[in-house]
């Protein structure tokens, strides 16, 4: 394909948000349609994009390189493969649901809302198909700063606090990262990605350049004991940025594990596996138990995205106990593929949760859950929903939130019993605090006189909804098309990773 | 100092006086610029007592086009590598200098338009103003091109002893004076150890070009003790000049005590020749001396970086805040020295050019939000900007997000080159340290976004500017991003000016 794909992805919604900023100061209906027609056409383009990328080859599809700072050889250099294809997909779609979920929901400075979304979407997906270092980490830091603005210029009473911790942890983790990446540079003297997979490195420094990773996608992950950021920042950011952060940017840390620690630190990795498994596994169950005693509904689903997040680093590096256990062959693709699925399934699921909340506190203005109970009994359709996103949320079988899981549970089976039995217990602790939270918030009796007052859901809100829990029962029901379209890359990389660098 | 025979290399008894001069006539052409910024400054200083005071306008015109043309004249320069050493080895003229001079005319023309402004809101608008930053400039530009010590001395005193004037430009404040006052005294200090490190190098070596100095270095080796004690003044007054800690203490006091179009002009132009200074002294003089001096730049760095960040988050007047900031940037701009090689060079000088656009782009804004009689110094005064004037806010918090080292803004590229050089010089743990002290620093830059951002406004005072202060902040604010997208271009420049 001659067009340039991925620049016009990156770049489409960049230029959109700015125009919207532009067009927008005194005419917010102007700024929200312009928003919803250039996060349409970024969806529209993305939908071609999958329908063109072949997943049969791990190649690197789209490739675009151009020269950016060639004193030190660096590329404006893009490209996509089984791993970045389902998170650009996943990002332009709540790119799209983000713009409808905040039509009326933001009344003050619409413009610059609008644009700060479309410009985050535009950096999430340059950042997903970035086969450049440094590139990736402009990208990766860039990030940051629209996030900031959202959660600082419409967030919650204590959101100074929040915007300047999310955004000061998440820079301490990536400096490491950026020390890093320089030192790779300068041992290879290329920042091509691809070419640092196959860069041999030793032990020593293979080591502190995992570290180094492991310090920022640890952080973004966020992973225990670093997530403490991960809470205050859900709970005080305004619907559509707890949406954001906990659908797409929490997969940046696991998109920059597959990028980055596997393929590049391979025997580090599987030296210090024992690490993230044992801090994944502490993410699972000790951040479960934490999550059923939240009062704050928000908080409660934060804590569960990173119980959640736990199975995802679990999936990825569960492949080294594989290769070091002689008694099975197979299992570690399953893993990764796993841990990717539960990324664009807990996406859905999470997203879907916190636009739940956001519609709960439209109407009451509270995220408490002492302040609700019986909620069915005025909004049935609402119910409806809620309860099916909790399931999801709880890992019910025919729901997304079962693939992935089952998927690491099963490989992490293969490597040890002991690690498959912790990582079963979300089942139960995954069960326990969403069915609780549903016999609290929705059944019962109707607790109060708001609560007697609440009105259903809006067209807009069923729509927005509808198309969630769409999403949720087909990739539950059918996972083929997702787990295809990765199958080549995480062949690929499990390839790769079996191989000492040394 | 008098005139001691042989101190012109090229001298030597016997030798016509005249046939010395006459060698060198064709070569003032090398020092136009210098020769054009001179002719300038005295013209300015004349023209104002017969320009009537309502028409004082014209002398900023003059001031402008001073500049302008003092640009083309760089840009019109032809040499080569062996005619480019003029004024018997004590001027040199390379694309290093050339580079930084240009940098430096158009940081000086963003200052020219903020000042004005400034000055009329104050009731300063004088000439003053102007002839005295114009000879600061020639002594910045000599700085730059200085080859031996006498013109490095020559240089730094021309730029001092204007500052020193600037700083106490407002009459009518004891702040003014008293920070001028402190300003002096110091800098005579620094002056003086920096003198007193020439004379040493002078005794051990028997020459004052720079050239030969390396020579004779070269050949005695780096155990000399009067070279290493002559290193180590050096090494201390270049220090003061750059504001770097220990020898910082004058720097907070005199941004805030000097008006704030003063406080813009120190905080941007002079840095220039001061990096200009330490790599020709450092480099070019005593590069055999690298082992030696990166030490003590690397202590010098981490200490400014750790100090400038912390103290910095304490402040409530920005002035200060940005005083303490300059502080830790002087610090990231000495790691580009460590590795004594044309990139890390490279790298702080594109460092240095990136450092001034920026403070020059927050001065500015101090100056644009600046009310009639009172000065926007107070961290308090951003509040709430996005709701009074979103562009300004936008074009703050560009520059907030470039000096705090957030890509895509330049001041991220400008961190990163910098940070190669400390790991090409095998510093890890100084590198790690800055990298993490710059976290820190990033709170209080975050802290003036916040402010514009999530506050409400105090107070609802039209933002009002003529358009071309207008014009030149927004240019100026743009500057912060697109330097940072395209950054190729100027980076090539900085690192290929070095090897030349």
């Amino acid at each position: 394909m001659d067009w340039p794909i991925l620049s016009i992805l990156t770049w489409l919604p960049i230029a959109g948000g700015l125009a919207v900023l532009i067009a927008g100061p005194h005419r917010s209906g102007l700024a929200r349609l312009l928003s919803l027609a250039v996060a349409l056409a970024t969806f529209v383009v993305s939908a071609l994009l999958w329908g063109a990328f072949d997943p049969a080859s791990a190649a690197m599809q789209f490739a675009e390189i151009k020269p950016w700072i060639q004193t030190f050889q660096v590329n404006y250099h893009l490209g996509v493969d089984g791993f970045s294809v389902p998170l650009i997909l996943l990002t332009t779609f709540f790119g799209v649901l983000v713009i409808i979920a905040s039509w009326d929901t933001i009344q003050r400075n619409v413009h610059q809302y609008m644009a700060a979304f479309l410009i985050m979407e535009g950096l999430m997906i340059g950042m997903f198909s970035a086969l450049d270092g440094l590139l990736f980490y402009v990208f990766f830091e860039a990030l940051l700063i629209p996030m900031f603005l959202v959660i600082g210029m419409w967030g919650g009473p204590r959101r100074v606090y929040a915007m300047i911790k999310f955004f000061l942890y998440t820079f301490l983790g990536s400096v490491f990262m950026l020390v890093g990446l320089i030192y790779l540079y300068i041992q290879s003297g290329t920042w091509a990605i691809l070419d640092w997979h196959q860069f041999p490195i030793g032990m020593g420094a293979q080591k502190l350049l995992f570290l180094g990773f492991l310090a920022a996608f640890a952080v973004k992950i966020p992973m225990w004991p670093v997530h403490t950021w991960l809470p205050d920042a859900h709970v005080e950011a305004p619907t559509g940025g707890s949406v954001i952060l906990a659908a797409i940017m929490l997969k940046i840390g696991g998109y920059g594990f597959i990028r980055f620690s596997l393929p590049i630190t391979p025997d580090a990795s599987a030296a210090l596996d024992w690490l993230v498994i044992t801090l994944s596994l502490i993410a699972v169950v000790y951040i479960g138990f934490v999550a059923l005693v939240q009062q704050d509904m928000k908080k409660l689903i934060a804590y569960s995205s990173i119980s959640h997040m736990g199975f995802v680093t679990l999936g990825l590096f569960i492949a080294f106990a594989i290769f070091r256990n002689p008694e099975v062959a197979t299992g570690a693709a399953m893993g990764i593929e796993g841990a990717m699925v539960q990324m664009i399934s807990y996406g859905f699921v999470s997203g879907a949760l916190f636009l739940c909340v956001g519609i709960l506190y439209d109407r009451l203005h509270s995220r408490m859950i002492a302040d609700y109970g019986g909620v069915a009994n005025t909004m049935p359709w609402f119910a409806t929903f809620v309860v099916l996103f909790l399931m999801a949320n709880a890992g019910l079988p025919g729901t997304s939130g079962f693939v992935g899981e089952f998927m690491v549970i099963l490989a992490a089976f293969k490597a040890n019993f002991w690690y498959a039995f912790l990582a079963a217990t979300t089942l139960i602790l995954g069960a326990a605090y969403s069915l609780w939270l549903v016999k609290r918030v929705i059944f019962g009796e109707v607790a109060n006189q708001e609560v007697a007052k609440l009105s259903d859901l809006t067209r807009r809100e069923a729509l927005v909804l509808g198309i969630l829990a769409v999403a949720i029962v087909g990739v539950g029901v059918w996972p083929q098309p997702l787990v295809g379209v990765m199958h080549g890359s995480v062949e690929q990389l499990i390839n790769h990773i079996s191989q000492s660098k040394l | 100092m008098g005139w001691a025979p042989g101190w012109a290399p090229g001298w030597a008894p016997g030798e016509k006086l005249c046939e010395i001069v006459a060698m060198n006539t064709a070569n003032l052409l090398l020092v136009a610029p210098e020769i054009w910024v001179l002719a300038m400054a005295c013209v300015i200083l004349c023209a104002d007592l017969f320009i009537r005071e309502e028409r004082r306008g014209i002398i900023h015109m003059l001031a402008v086009i001073t500049l302008v043309f003092a640009a083309i004249i760089i840009l019109r320069a032809e040499y080569d590598a062996t005619s480019n050493i003029t004024f018997n080895g004590s001027f040199i003229r390379d694309p290093m200098g050339d580079a930084l001079k240009l940098f430096t005319l158009v940081v000086l023309a963003m200052v020219y338009t903020y000042s004005k402004l400034y000055l009329r809101r104050f009731q300063m608008f004088r000439a003053d103003f102007y002839s005295l930053s114009l000879f600061a400039l020639l002594g910045v530009m000599l700085l730059i091109s200085a080859n031996s010590l006498i013109t490095i001395y020559l240089g730094l005193e021309l730029t001092a002893l204007s500052s020193y004037a600037l700083v106490a430009f407002n009459r009518e404040s004891a702040r003014g004076s008293e920070a001028a006052m402190k300003y002096f005294v110091l800098g005579s200090m620094a002056s003086g150890m920096l003198l007193y490190g020439m004379s040493m190098i002078y005794g051990a070596t028997g020459t004052l070009d720079l050239n030969e100095i390396a020579v004779v270095v070269a050949a005695r080796g780096d155990q000399d003790m009067m070279l290493v004690f002559g290193l180590i003044f050096l090494v201390v007054g270049l220090a003061f000049k750059l504001g770097v800690v220990p020898f910082h203490m004058w720097i907070p006091d005199v941004y805030d005590g000097a008006p704030a179009a003063v406080t813009l002009f120190i905080a941007s132009v002079p840095k220039m020749a001061a990096f200009a200074m330490a790599y020709r002294l450092l480099q070019t003089g005593l590069g055999e001396f690298h082992a030696d001096w990166q030490q003590m730049l690397a202590i010098l760095a981490l200490l400014s970086i750790v100090l400038g960040n912390l103290a910095a988050i304490a402040q409530s007047n920005i002035k200060r805040m940005l005083a303490y900031s300059t502080i830790s940037h002087m610090g990231f701009v000495l790691l580009g020295f460590l590795p004594g090689t044309d990139e890390g060079f490279g790298a702080g000088m594109y460092y240095v050019i990136v450092y001034s656009l920026m403070s020059a782009a927050a001065f500015g804004m101090v100056i644009l939000l600046s009310t009639n009689g009172v000065e926007a110094a107070q961290l308090d005064d951003y509040k709430g900007l996005n709701q009074r004037n979103s562009w300004y806010a936008a074009v703050m918090a560009m520059v907030m997000f470039s000096m705090a080292g957030i890509p895509p803004f330049v001041g991220f590229f400008a961190k990163w080159l910098v940070l190669k050089a400390a790991l090409d010089a095998g510093l890890l743990w100084l590198a790690i340290t800055a990298l993490v002290f710059s976290v820190v620093g990033a709170y209080y830059y975050l802290r003036v976004i916040k402010l514009m951002y999530v506050d409400d406004p105090e107070t609802d005072f039209a933002i009002d500017a003529p358009v071309d202060f207008r014009a030149i902040l927004s240019i100026n604010g743009v500057l912060m991003i697109g330097l940072g997208m395209f950054s190729g271009p100027l980076i090539a420049v900085c690192i290929a000016s070095f090897s030349w």
